[in-house]
């Protein structure tokens, strides 16, 4: 089972979090704390694997965002690699030739992927198309704040 | 109106929404923390309106800000709000916003239940997708328990896209839920060969997951896995099935076999293929021999592919299974060790533990050595050292083949910067000085010489560590001082005021020790012709101990202390030319042999010392020994167990064990905590275990310690197949018990868990028949005991006859005699006590065995009685082969050997000649019909005899003594029940009346003035029964308290019933 998905800059900035284990402000605080510093301090082109605690911190760069994802112990590295890989590929695919910026300014998309590709620690569909299909409807529903913004109130 | 509407669009005209908030944040790099606190006042304004879509945008911010580490915990409500919009586009930021900021203890959670059930529910694929999503996040065990039938529905949801959600999020609800899995299974098990590929891969996740917690619940799913294996193409899936077989094989090994195939096959399939690493890893988990052989070919190749760290992963589970093949790339290996990644010279450092022999080990720790002084970071190099230690010591130095390489190896570690690991340092060097007799002479010189620069060790602030090897040193120099090439400048080191600085303990052996050489300097100095060197050694010592009496560590103040007056007397007698090294020398003398831990487990038990036996009777149940027939019984029971003592069961073993254990704790004369070595004794099975030290050596070297524990080997080994002749032997005669039918074990049988309160067991009913469920009736009636029903009885021996027809496979015949008596009092010669109440009328023949029984609870356990039985013969035949058998009913049953059946009967342990008697025990858990057949084999008869046991309630209470104080707190506790009853036209005296309430019913008694007693007795169950009894004439009046008035009516009763009879 995966435990928490975390997106930062280079400058130890945090673009995204996922929790897949309920867990206090604090302990959160924490741990992000403990990423950063351990992910960063890393040599470039050293092994993407880590020890925490009891977990496995797998992280990868991609531009100037350190995806990092963090395992059960009996999990196997290379899938969470992969979990990270399909993540960006979603993104990269959905807002086309995905940026840092894309990220920040459509945090709440990125989650909703997200959401569709992982849930409760799990893969949840491994097939980008299904993912991308379901992204695409629920956007369907969802009128954008834009338009909101343009509407009247009543 | 209209101008509010206005109003309201324009206030939305000037909202920020997410975009503008997070260019305002990036706008404002130096006053970020102001602007975002004003922002949040904005946001609090916006959730204040009424707006649904104000609110959404504001919660939508207030997600982004608690990403930034902002507490928006305040929002909560507002949240839970946007929650059950029902416009999609609002309530997907509302679960979005919930999922990121909701935990256990958020308390609105709470509210959520019905609007979550409601969106499940919703027709919208959607919303229940998103509700669903939201609460895998936050799912608490009240959630779960409410919303699982829910969930469960879903998971056969006409969409897959909901049902693949439904599966992921039962996981989490059997986390917080345990109970939902039972029910949830079946349907599970079904999603496993669902149609829709993202469905299935849900389940096989969710399994896996269930099965890592716990394999063995889950081998029957192995055949469907295994199809899924062979059948799916889905790389994830596969990952996840072979995942699973990996937790599956070693339950289940032909699990192993038949998976090579398929998974080799895999292997080549995907090697091929793009994704080319990550099977071959998996595969080193599911052990066994013919793919570990072709995996490490992929290992190797994995090397190419700049994957070390996964190489080196795969090579150490590898490892575990076939070290050889690992062993041929050590070179790749020690490359590793080079690589400037920490997490792979890490893992190449977990390998090469496992790699040494012999031949390579120099090899290998001089490689180390060299790297531990290029490595930078104290994390590592401690790593670094602690594995060499490691690798050196491990299996009692077996590696090692010269010592002396050892220890300048170690003195060589002392010179590390900043370690931690000083004191693993110094208990090596500690073991092996005094293990490794030859090594002595090398360590001492090496230890003298540390001494000696032990200012280079000490100078520096971080080297704290390190200092503590001087503690090993200053020992290893005081105790083998005899091989110090130069004791006196030796102790001169020891002596200097820098010392002073070290840590108080390690000053402590210092004095210690200083004594010791000290010795050691005097005897070699007194040979000499000149007495003044002697002399200036104690002037010496005299010196310079002031300075450690001084310190403020205690140990060493009396150390030094106690030294220093020593040497001052010394020095006295040595002015007057007294020869005072021999005795000095005395004071140290005798060697320190290291005692393995668990070498007390190999020191065999004395023969004839049985520490299981007791010493003295425990207190409890000595006490009542003066009036209690049950003291009979205390005596009785070893003589019967006794013979058979090393056939009780470790069950029974155990249970006694603890129960000796409560006793000794409660008891503050005992002196607690020792090992037991009964225990050890017990599970010593494995000689492998011994603690001997096998050290390999080029010159043959006397190990300390080998000798003895040699013997023990020797004696354990001669013990052990003593052990086993003699179980053989046992064995054997036990398969001819069993072939005769019959078990010989009367004391070790299963034990019923039934737990009855007493005021049940106290309510069966003699007249019925075990047949009879006996808890129906409550009537007691000691007079009707032994009524016998013939009708009855000839259907018992329809029944016996079945038996019988077994029995004639043994060539045995039976006749049936009847005979019955009840003793309600009991004891060795219950007849003589005139209990003997009545005699059944005896259907077949009179001259049948007679017995006597008498029931008592059982003191170890509450939930057995014991009874005794009397066999009298009374017929001029010689009774052979008697059995003795009970009906087990709901609420009794016959404690029989381990491994019979619930309808075989026990024998009985000896043969009666005519006119002769003679008791035997038997445990039985709360019963109530029992059957004798002797067999009389002269005359090839085989005779049965039925007999009713009447359990009284009162032989259920245990005579136990109660201090007045005691009874008195008792009874004002207020706890107990009250009822009494009166008896008229008693003439015994009260002396006897007393007795005999004691006697027949357990009592013991508290306090006597003059014609007034109280008597107290508890129940096997621990109800406390307190009698008040008074006598004025013929009048007895007897007040009774008891916690359990059920039990208070019937002991009334039956005292009353023993009264009326007389």
């Amino acid at each position: 089972m995966m435990r928490f998905l975390l997106l930062f800059s280079r400058q130890g900035k945090l673009r995204l979090q996922k929790w897949f284990t309920p867990m206090s402000e604090r302990e959160k605080k924490k741990i992000i704390r403990d990423m950063t510093t351990m992910v960063l301090a890393r040599q470039p082109r050293s092994c993407n694997f880590l020890h925490w605690k009891d977990l496995k911190i797998i992280y990868k760069r991609y531009a100037s965002l350190y995806f990092c994802l963090a395992i059960e112990n009996q999990e196997n590295e290379l899938i969470a690699l992969e979990v990270i890989h399909r993540y960006v590929e979603l993104l990269d695919k959905y807002f086309g030739n995905v940026c840092e910026l894309d990220i920040i300014f459509n945090f709440e998309k990125a989650y909703f992927i997200l959401d569709e590709f992982l849930m409760g620690g799990e893969i949840q569909e491994t097939s980008k198309q299904m993912v991308n299909r379901s992204i695409e409807a629920s956007d369907m529903l969802q009128e954008t704040m834009e338009e909101y913004m343009s509407k009247p109130a009543f | 109106m209209a101008l509010k509407i206005v109003k309201g669009s324009i206030d939305r005209m000037f909202d920020k929404n997410l975009q503008d908030l997070v260019r305002g944040i990036r706008n404002h790099k130096e006053d970020e923390a102001k602007y975002i606190s004003t922002c949040i006042d904005e946001i609090k304004q916006e959730l204040k309106q009424d707006n649904i879509a104000v609110k959404a945008n504001a919660v939508c911010k207030l997600t982004y800000l608690q990403m930034l580490g902002y507490d928006v915990s305040w929002a909560a409500f507002n949240i839970v709000e946007v929650m059950s919009s029902s416009k999609f586009t609002y309530k997907r930021i509302g679960y979005l916003a919930a999922s990121q900021c909701f935990h256990e203890s958020t308390d609105v959670i709470m509210l959520t239940t019905n609007q979550i059930r409601k969106d499940l529910s919703s027709p919208n694929q959607y919303d229940t997708g998103v509700a669903l999503t939201g609460l895998s996040c936050f799912v608490t065990p009240d959630l779960a328990r409410d919303l699982a039938n829910d969930i469960m529905t879903l998971m056969s949801h006409t969409k897959p896209y909901i049902r693949k959600k439904a599966v992921l999020i039962m996981y989490k609800v059997f986390l917080k839920y345990p109970e939902s899995l039972r029910p949830a299974f079946p349907r599970l098990k079904e999603k496993l060969e669902d149609p829709d590929p993202g469905v299935q891969s849900a389940a096989v996740n969710v399994i896996c997951e269930l099965a890592r917690r716990n394999p063995k619940n889950y081998l029957s799913l192995a055949p469907l896995f295994f199809k899924l294996m062979t059948s799916s193409t889905n790389n994830w899936v596969l990952i996840k099935i072979i995942k699973l077989f990996g937790a599956l094989t070693p339950l289940e090994p032909r699990l192993g076999k038949k998976l090579i195939e398929p998974l080799t096959n895999l292997i080549h399939r995907i090697m091929s293929a793009d994704r080319s690493v990550y099977i071959p890893f998996l595969v080193a988990r599911v052990r066994t021999k013919g793919e570990s052989m072709s995996v490490l070919k992929y290992v190797k190749a994995m090397f190419v592919f700049v994957v070390k760290y996964l190489g080196l992963l795969a090579m150490s589970k590898i490892l575990k299974t076939h070290p050889k093949s690992v062993q041929s790339h050590k070179d790749l290996i020690l490359q590793c060790l080079d690589d400037k990644d920490e997490s792979i010279r890490l893992r190449a450092l977990d390998l090469l533990y496992g790699m040494v022999s012999k031949k390579n080990l120099m090899e290998i720790v001089k490689k180390l050595m060299l790297h531990v002084d290029k490595a930078e970071g104290t994390t590592y190099r401690d790593e670094l050292l602690t594995k060499i230690i490691d690798i050196c010591s491990q299996s009692n130095y077996q590696y090692i083949t010269n010592f002396e390489w050892y220890i300048s190896i170690l003195v060589e570690l002392t010179r590390l910067e900043g370690t931690r690991h000083g004191h693993l340092i110094a208990s090596q060097m500690l073991d092996v000085a005094i293990r490794v007799k030859a090594i002595r002479v090398f360590a001492v010189a090496q230890m003298a010489t540390l001494l000696d620069n032990a200012h280079l060790l000490t100078g520096n602030v971080q080297r704290k560590g390190i200092c503590e090897v001087l503690y090993a040193a200053a020992w290893i120099c005081g105790e083998f001082s005899e091989h110090l090439d130069n004791p006196t400048q030796t102790l001169e080191a020891m002596l200097r005021p820098k010392v002073a600085t070290l840590p108080g303990h390690i000053q402590a052996v210092y004095v210690q020790n200083a004594a010791k050489l000290f010795a050691t300097v005097l005897k070699s100095q007194e040979g000499n012709t000149d007495s003044t060197a002697a002399q200036e050694t104690s002037q010496l010592m005299i010196d310079r101990l002031p300075l450690f009496v001084q310190s403020a560590n205690l140990e060493v103040q009396e150390r030094a202390s106690c030294i220093l007056q020593l040497v001052k007397y010394i020095q006295k007698l040595q002015q007057k030319d007294v020869e005072i090294a021999e005795e000095v020398i005395a004071l140290f003398a005798g060697e320190l042999n290291p005692v393995a831990p668990k070498a007390q487990k190999k020191v065999p038990v004395p023969e004839g010392l049985d520490l299981d036996a007791w010493i003295n009777e425990p207190p409890s149940e000595s006490e009542s020994e003066d009036e209690q027939p049950r003291a009979i019984f205390a005596k009785e029971e070893p003589k019967h167990s006794r013979p058979r003592h090393t056939e009780v069961d470790e069950k029974e073993l155990a249970k006694r064990r603890e129960a000796r254990k409560q006793e000794q704790a409660n008891n503050p004369f005992y002196i607690k905590s020792s090992p037991s070595s009964q225990k050890v004794y017990q599970e010593a099975p494995g000689v492998e275990h011994i603690p001997v030290v096998q050290i390999d050596l080029s010159v043959p070297l006397k190990v300390p310690g080998l000798p003895m524990s040699d013997q023990y080997v020797k004696l354990e080994e001669e013990r052990r197949q003593k052990d086993r002749a003699d179980k053989k032997k046992k064995e054997k005669k036990k398969r001819k018990e069993k072939r005769s039918g019959r078990g010989k074990r009367h004391d070790s049988g299963p034990e019923s868990e039934e737990d009855i309160t007493p005021a049940h067991m106290v309510d069966i009913v003699t007249e019925e028949m075990p047949e009879v469920p006996s808890r129906i009736s409550n009537t007691i009636s000691p007079s009707t005991l032994w009524v016998f029903d013939d009708k009855k009885s000839s259907k018992h021996k329809k029944k016996k006859q079945k038996k019988e027809k077994e029995e004639k496979e043994k060539k045995k015949k039976k006749k049936h005699h009847h005979h019955h008596h009840h003793s309600d009092g009991g004891g060795e010669e219950s007849v003589q006590n005139g209990t003997v109440e009545e005699e059944e009328p005896l259907p077949v023949s009179r001259d049948g065995p007679d017995q006597v029984n008498d029931i008592q609870g059982n003191l170890q356990d509450g939930s057995q009685v014991v009874v005794s039985v009397i066999f009298e013969n009374k017929c001029d035949s010689f009774l052979k082969s008697m059995e003795f058998n009970v009906l087990d009913s709901l609420n009794s049953k016959l404690q029989r050997p381990e491994g019979s059946g619930p309808h075989d009967g026990l024998t009985v342990p000896f043969q009666l000649p005519p006119g002769q008697s003679n008791v035997c025990l038997f445990v039985i858990h709360y019963l109530l019909f029992v059957v004798v057949f002797p067999q009389n084999e002269d005359s090839s008869t085989h005779e049965k005899l039925d007999f009713k046991l009447h359990f009284t309630c009162t032989s259920y209470l245990i005579s136990t003594p109660c201090y007045s104080d005691a009874f008195a707190k008792l009874l004002e506790s207020g706890d107990l029940k009250c009822s009494s009853v009166k008896l008229e036209g008693v003439v015994m005296p009260f002396h006897h009346l007393l007795a005999r309430i004691c006697f027949r019913h357990h009592f013991s008694v508290v306090e006597r003035i003059d014609s007034c007693a109280s008597m107290y007795s508890r129940s096997i169950q621990d109800h406390h029964v307190c009698l008040l009894v008074k006598t004025s004439g013929q009048t007895v009046s007897i007040d009774a308290k008891c916690d359990e008035p059920t039990l208070l009516g019937n002991v009334l009763d039956e005292i009353k019933q023993t009264f009326s009879q007389c």
